[in-house]
């Protein structure tokens, strides 16, 4: 079982969390042109690195934010959480 | 190289069978090789060995971090189907199908393919519905497909829960009778026995480190155990596509996440085919050994760590048991975890790459052992001739910009919630 420490809620067990995906996936901008390969790019690419990973999960179960959390994909050890506003570096 | 046969086995119990022939070498890497194959799982065995069977390129390294069959071919379900909608998809596994069926023989190793069925379940008439077409379109791939309804399921396996009180009744389902299952580690065994005896070197214990690319055309390969040269070079490396792919400053359109599986204490024969839950996602089938197989859900975030939760094992066989509660009297044996390259629609990717000289096979999902055979049919058609195979040509990187997608089903991109 993970643990995940919710900014909002404290540490909480995984099963109240669901899974949103890379967090360092930006959208290309709203009103601007956007090229076929920036777009290919948001919607499919993705480098899933072993190792440490920037993802978001909301606490569905709980307070239903979004959230940040820095963890480790191959010892799943979570290293930092943030609000899905803030930066983690 | 000794045929393997009764005679053999007679002959070997003389001695104790203490004096078996080793099934393949331990070589130590030539400088060169025409062609590198990196990754020695099933499709990558399958690669070597096809490349030296159908297009007599011998000159071959199949180049494992580990040891050959110790990733996902000897970590799946080893279900084998070809219960595809879309015809990319059900005609390359149903060619698959036809070098499953003759493969014993092919490999002079009993790899126990056993065509004993799969029905996958429906639990509303909105999936008897969906059934429907997709048995159609099977059908009209030549591949069988039956709609069995509550009755006929229910004498196949009448263990399943029937009662009224049940939350998701079995409507009925969709019955593939030519899938099966077949010994995994005996696929990788057999193809690597065979690939070893036409020469292809099988290198265990070397882990690439890098590439040598020059101008867009690759050189050869950078490994723990020295630099390889190499006119051709294969990725076949399933879970860690990504971090091979970074070295090559390559994104593809896959993450990488785990995958759980278990068995149960082995009991007496009892479900004689493969059984999908159609109202969450649980599979079964009985080994031969008797211990109930079983799968379900991804873990459900990025991991490449090879082992899962409990949360996840908990989630899928609590659907085990709304299907059958009899399950809940047996004793789990063992759980453990793979690596899967999920691509973002579901389906594979056998293709060459912007880089000249360097192919790609990857993104099987959780569907890979089925594969094995068409997989390094294709793929060793592709790097041969350079270009991809009529039963390959839908399997190509670049349709997810192009928008010729195989969503076989419809899920969108999030990989984790396939």
């Amino acid at each position: 079982m993970l643990y995940i420490k919710c900014p909002y809620c404290g540490l909480r067990a995984q099963k109240e969390f669901s899974y949103g995906g890379d967090a360092t996936v930006k959208r290309p901008n709203i009103n601007e042109e956007v090229s076929s390969e920036d777009w290919d790019n948001f919607v499919y690419m993705r480098k899933s690195p072993r190792g440490k990973h920037i993802e978001l999960w909301q606490h569905i179960a709980g307070c239903r934010q979004w959230i940040k959390v820095q963890r480790d994909t191959a010892t799943h050890e979570i290293f930092q959480t943030a609000k899905v506003t803030e930066e983690i570096r | 190289m000794h045929k393997y046969s009764v005679f053999s086995l007679i002959k070997n119990a003389f001695s104790n069978h203490q004096n078996w022939e080793v099934a393949w070498k331990d070589p130590t890497p030539k400088s060169e090789y025409d062609v590198v194959i990196i990754g020695g799982g099933g499709h990558g065995l399958a690669t070597a060995y096809y490349l030296a069977k159908e297009h007599n390129i011998r000159n071959v390294a199949i180049i494992e971090k580990g040891w050959i069959g110790g990733g996902n071919v000897g970590r799946n379900t080893t279900i084998i189907r070809s219960n595809f909608m879309y015809d990319a998809n059900a005609r390359f596994n149903e060619f698959g199908m036809d070098l499953w069926r003759n493969l014993s023989q092919e490999l002079n190793f009993n790899v126990m393919f056993s065509p004993r069925g799969i029905i996958n379940l429906a639990h509303s008439d909105a999936q008897m519905n969906a059934y429907a077409r997709r048995g159609n379109s099977m059908r009209l791939n030549g591949i069988d497909a039956k709609l069995l309804d509550r009755d006929e399921v229910k004498k196949l396996i009448p263990m399943a829960d029937f009662s009224d009180e049940v939350r998701f009744p079995i409507f009925g389902g969709l019955m593939q009778s030519s899938a099966g299952t077949a010994r995994h580690d005996a696929v990788a065994w057999g193809y690597a026995r065979q690939a070893d005896d036409m020469g292809v070197d099988i290198i265990q214990h070397c882990e690439v480190t890098g590439f040598d690319v020059v101008n867009g055309k690759i050189k050869g390969i950078r490994t723990s155990r020295g630099d390889i040269k190499a006119k051709k070079v294969g990725l076949c490396v399933a879970g860690s596509t990504n971090i091979l792919a970074e070295k090559l400053n390559m994104t593809l359109p896959i993450e990488t996440h785990v995958l759980q599986a278990c068995v149960s204490e082995p009991v007496k024969p009892l479900l004689d085919g493969v059984v999908t839950f159609g109202a969450g996602h649980f599979y079964i089938s009985q080994s031969d050994k008797g211990e109930m197989v079983m799968g379900g859900d991804l873990d459900g975030y990025n991991s490449y760590a090879q082992r899962g939760n409990l949360p996840t094992i908990q989630h899928v066989l609590t659907g085990g048991l709304a299907l059958f509660p009899f399950l809940s009297r047996l004793k789990m044996l063992r759980t453990w975890g793979g690596i899967m390259d999920m691509s973002m629609d579901g389906s594979p990717i056998i293709d060459k790459t912007h880089i000249e000289g360097l192919y790609l096979n990857c993104g099987w999902c959780y569907g890979g052992f089925k594969s094995t055979p068409v997989s390094g049919w294709t793929f060793a058609h592709t790097i041969a001739q350079d270009q991809v195979h009529e039963l390959n040509s839908e399997l190509r990187l670049n349709r997810f910009s192009t928008g010729h997608l195989l969503d076989e089903k419809g899920l969108g991109t999030k990989t984790w919630i396939g």
